[in-house]
């Protein structure tokens, strides 16, 4: 089958999007930027919708569109592969995406960057779908340096905001560490292959299998670097340790971001780069079970994390992180199919838990759960779907969530080898955490009664949170902040300094948020959120395994790209270990029930208890902290003392001041033969003249 | 018959008068004039060279440093009509303003 125009338009159509609002957005679109933003991501869900037909009815297309880099034997064009692996990714990424354009509308109603936020989200949804269209590596890396551009531009979306800006930063800079080495990995695949296109690439992957390369003066196995090496990459992408500590910053940006790139697209690109390059990996056990190992760690890691931030956004970003962790524990078990079901439940149940906390966050002003509490009855649309979600996340029988993870616990069980004994054991514990983090947010969110509507303490408890999220140097530029904002939404952070508009009526409501404020969202927001309800719901029926009656069909279709494991076990052990993580979750879910619920002083009990266990978790088990002192300040010292005080003040100026300072004093003696008198300037030319002559003359 | 070289002693006769006109003189309207001395001692060599070498080159060339120096009259005079205007004088001492 040929490429088509429709399998062209979903790039490019979000790319129109991107420039008309850009050009024009500010002049022009304004509030209306969401017309071509939204109408052009739809327009692309629309040519995937007609893609996916292609691919379910057994094409595959790999098919250049233009020749982009020609040097000597390196040849590199824009194209297209569309293959299932292709089609499930186009269906996620769009879907989601013209979703949360949708939410946007509402949820970034009357902010002043309306048309940028469009424009960035649009531009975001382009880089994405080529990073998973493109047909060679280096397409992929453009997608990949593009949506984490975008993610740094809509992180520091409120630019005002120190703390956006610098969570900004930091999710470009820690990136920059996986992508240098994602980069490597590029350059290593065209030395040992001679290419960069997928098709001639896993086409000879058996060419390199057992070769051994000088890396760095080490002896090592080539297949294992590249794949250790681009796996780097995912690490950063997909924010597991590592280089984890970006992805709860990221959380300064606006919601809608933070459900689109921070958890359903961008971050699990890295799982769709390690499905996509399987057969390098497959050659290694060594890179296998690294990124299993790493996947389960982080896993097991974030969900400890979840359990006792307070943040509602920060939670959800560790529960993503730790979802991420299952995908690759997935995909280092070889059970890449099951990682790539996984990748696709998880964008719409944790899309939809964003954007439902995105929803609360719109009506009480604030992210701290503790100033929440009991929103049940004010917003019962957001109520339902923030339980729909949790439930699917938590794996609960019956929704997606439990497919896609019941898949990947039983992979891990049965691919018989000590790693994944391990990494099952690891799998199985975060099957209990998740649900007890997922519901004690929802307990602590929408039972019990309001505790908000108190401004002076919020302010207080909103500046020493930030002073515990971030290393020292943060905490004054933040303090500031709130100080200027007045008792504008302190410490808060999806609202504050966009609304600039809006500033004057929120001041005129006082100083108190009270209960009577809260209300549900508008149905441009709600409505979004039913659709991604259902497919939180229904969207891994396609893949319930044969033991439950249904035919596995998500992994047969992914078969051609992704392979089929080989995992042996019997009904009675698939039984056995989907029944126990199944009864860990709702263990999960009635611990937290318990402790939220019932005994409701029993948290704190349990937290003064084992306050250093408390502590460690409360900290993030201080990796920031850790970073902080062997990595920021480090760099600043040698910047302010090697570099400032030396490189620059002497080396870089002494040559810049000190070139033209001898020009001048030169200069300084030349001018007095310029007197400006006529006769001298004369004098000078005839003797000139004279001078030359003479030596012609001579010299003869 | 005038021999070659007496044509090259006048030239260089006219071209020096030239030279030490335009460097002893200070008012510009003289060594505008003593510009076109110089350039008319030059045209006298090229022309009698020109004869000489039975060549006519010599004498376009010739041609051309007359127009050349018709422009540059032209020229030369509204720069000293201007400097008049500006600094009523014609005494080139009187103007340093180039001075560094």
């Amino acid at each position: 089958m040929e490429l088509q125009f429709y399998h062209v338009l979903i790039p490019f159509l979000p790319l129109v999007g991107f420039i008309v609002n850009i050009l024009i957005g500010k002049e022009v679109t304004r509030y209306g930027a969401h017309w071509p933003g939204v109408l052009t991501v739809a327009g692309s869900w629309v040519c995937s919708l007609f893609t996916l037909r292609d691919v379910l009815a057994g094409h595959t297309i790999d098919a250049d569109l233009y020749s982009w880099i020609v040097s000597g034997t390196f040849k590199v064009s824009v194209g297209f592969l569309i293959d299932p692996l292709t089609a499930v990714m186009l269906i996620v990424v769009t879907t989601c995406a013209t979703l949360i354009h949708i939410y946007s509308i509402g949820y970034m109603h009357g902010d002043t960057g309306y048309y940028r936020f469009f424009a960035y989200l649009n531009l975001f949804t382009f880089c994405m779908l080529m990073l998973v269209m493109g047909n060679n590596f280096l397409l992929l890396y453009f997608g990949w340096e593009g949506v984490g551009l975008c993610s740094y531009f809509l992180i520091g979306y409120y630019f005002n905001k120190k703390s956006a800006a610098d969570a900004g930063k930091k999710a470009f800079i820690v990136n920059r560490f996986g992508d240098f080495g994602f980069g490597i990995g590029v350059f290593m695949v065209f030395i040992a292959f001679g290419t960069l296109h997928y098709a001639d690439v896993f086409g000879n992957v058996s060419s390199i299998a057992g070769q051994r390369v000088d890396f760095l003066g080490f002896t090592v196995d080539l297949p294992t670097l590249i794949a250790l090496l681009l796996f780097c990459g995912a690490v950063g992408k997909s924010a597991q340790i590592p280089l984890h500590v970006w992805l709860p910053d990221a959380m300064e940006g606006p919601t809608p971001v933070s459900a689109l790139i921070h958890a359903a697209t961008m971050v699990t690109a890295g799982v769709f780069m390690v499905a996509r390059c399987n057969p390098i990996f497959n050659l290694s056990p060594f890179a296998m079970d690294t990124v299993a190992i790493i996947g389960a760690a982080t896993s097991l890691f974030a969900a400890t994390i979840a359990i006792t931030q307070n943040d509602i956004k920060r939670i959800i970003a560790y529960s993503t992180c730790s979802h991420l962790g299952l995908m690759f524990l997935a995909c280092g078990v070889g059970a890449y199919a099951a990682g790539i079901f996984h990748l696709y439940t998880h964008a719409f149940f944790k899309a939809l838990l964003f954007l439902a906390a995105g929803s609360v966050i719109h009506a009480v002003h604030t992210n701290d759960i503790q100033e929440m509490g009991g929103l049940k009855k004010y917003m019962p649309i957001t109520y339902a779907v923030f339980i729909i979600a949790a439930l699917s996340a938590a794996g609960v029988p019956g929704f997606s969530g439990f497919f896609s993870k019941d898949e990947i616990i039983w992979s891990a069980y049965a691919s018989h080898s000590s790693v994944g004994k391990l990494v099952w054991l690891m799998g199985t514990a975060v099957a209990f955490f998740t649900p007890l983090y997922t519901f004690r947010l929802i307990f602590l969110t929408f039972h019990g009664t309001y505790r908000g509507g108190h401004h002076a303490e919020a302010h207080g408890h909103a500046v020493t949170h930030s002073a515990h999220a971030h290393p020292a140097p943060h905490t004054s530029g933040h303090g500031a902040h709130d100080a200027g904002h007045g008792s504008h939404d302190p410490g808060h952070d999806t609202h504050g300094s966009g609304h600039n508009t809006h500033a004057a009526g929120h001041g005129a409501q006082g100083s108190h948020h009270g209960e009577h404020h809260i209300h549900e969202s508008p149905k441009i927001m709600t409505v979004p959120l039913m659709f991604l309800a259902v497919g939180a719901v229904a969207a891994g029926w396609v893949g319930i395994p044969p033991i439950l009656g249904g035919g596995a069909h998500f992994a047969h279709f992914l078969e051609p790209v992704l392979g089929h494991p080989e995992f042996h076990g019997t009904h009675a052990e698939e039984w056995a270990v989907m029944g126990l993580s199944t009864t860990i979750a709702l263990l999960g879910i009635g611990l937290a029930a318990f402790f939220y619920l019932r005994k409701t002083d029993l948290p704190k009990k349990l937290a003064e208890q084992f306050s250093m266990l408390y502590r460690i978790s409360f900290r993030k088990y201080y990796v920031d902290e850790l970073y902080h002192y062997t990595i920021v300040k480090p760099t600043l010292w040698i910047a302010n003392s090697v570099l400032v005080a030396i490189t620059d003040a002497k080396i870089i100026e002494g040559i810049v001041n000190g070139v033209p300072g001898a020009i001048g004093r030169f200069s300084q003696s030349l001018r007095k033969i310029q007197t400006g008198i006529v006769e001298h300037y004369g004098i000078f030319m005839a003797a000139g003249a004279v001078f030359i002559l003479a030596l012609l003359y001579f010299m003869r | 018959m005038v021999p070659l070289s007496w044509y090259m002693v006048l030239s260089v006769i006219v071209f020096a008068i030239g030279v030490f006109g335009f460097l002893s003189r200070r008012n510009v309207i003289l060594m505008f004039m003593s510009i076109e001395l110089m350039l008319n001692g030059v045209n006298i060599n090229l022309i009698a060279l020109s004869h000489y070498l039975q060549d006519l080159r010599g004498q376009i060339l010739a041609f051309f440093v007359i127009a050349v120096a018709a422009a540059e009259a032209a020229i030369g005079l509204a720069i000293v009509i201007a400097l008049f205007r500006n600094k009523a004088t014609a005494h080139v001492d009187d103007v340093k303003e180039l001075r560094g």
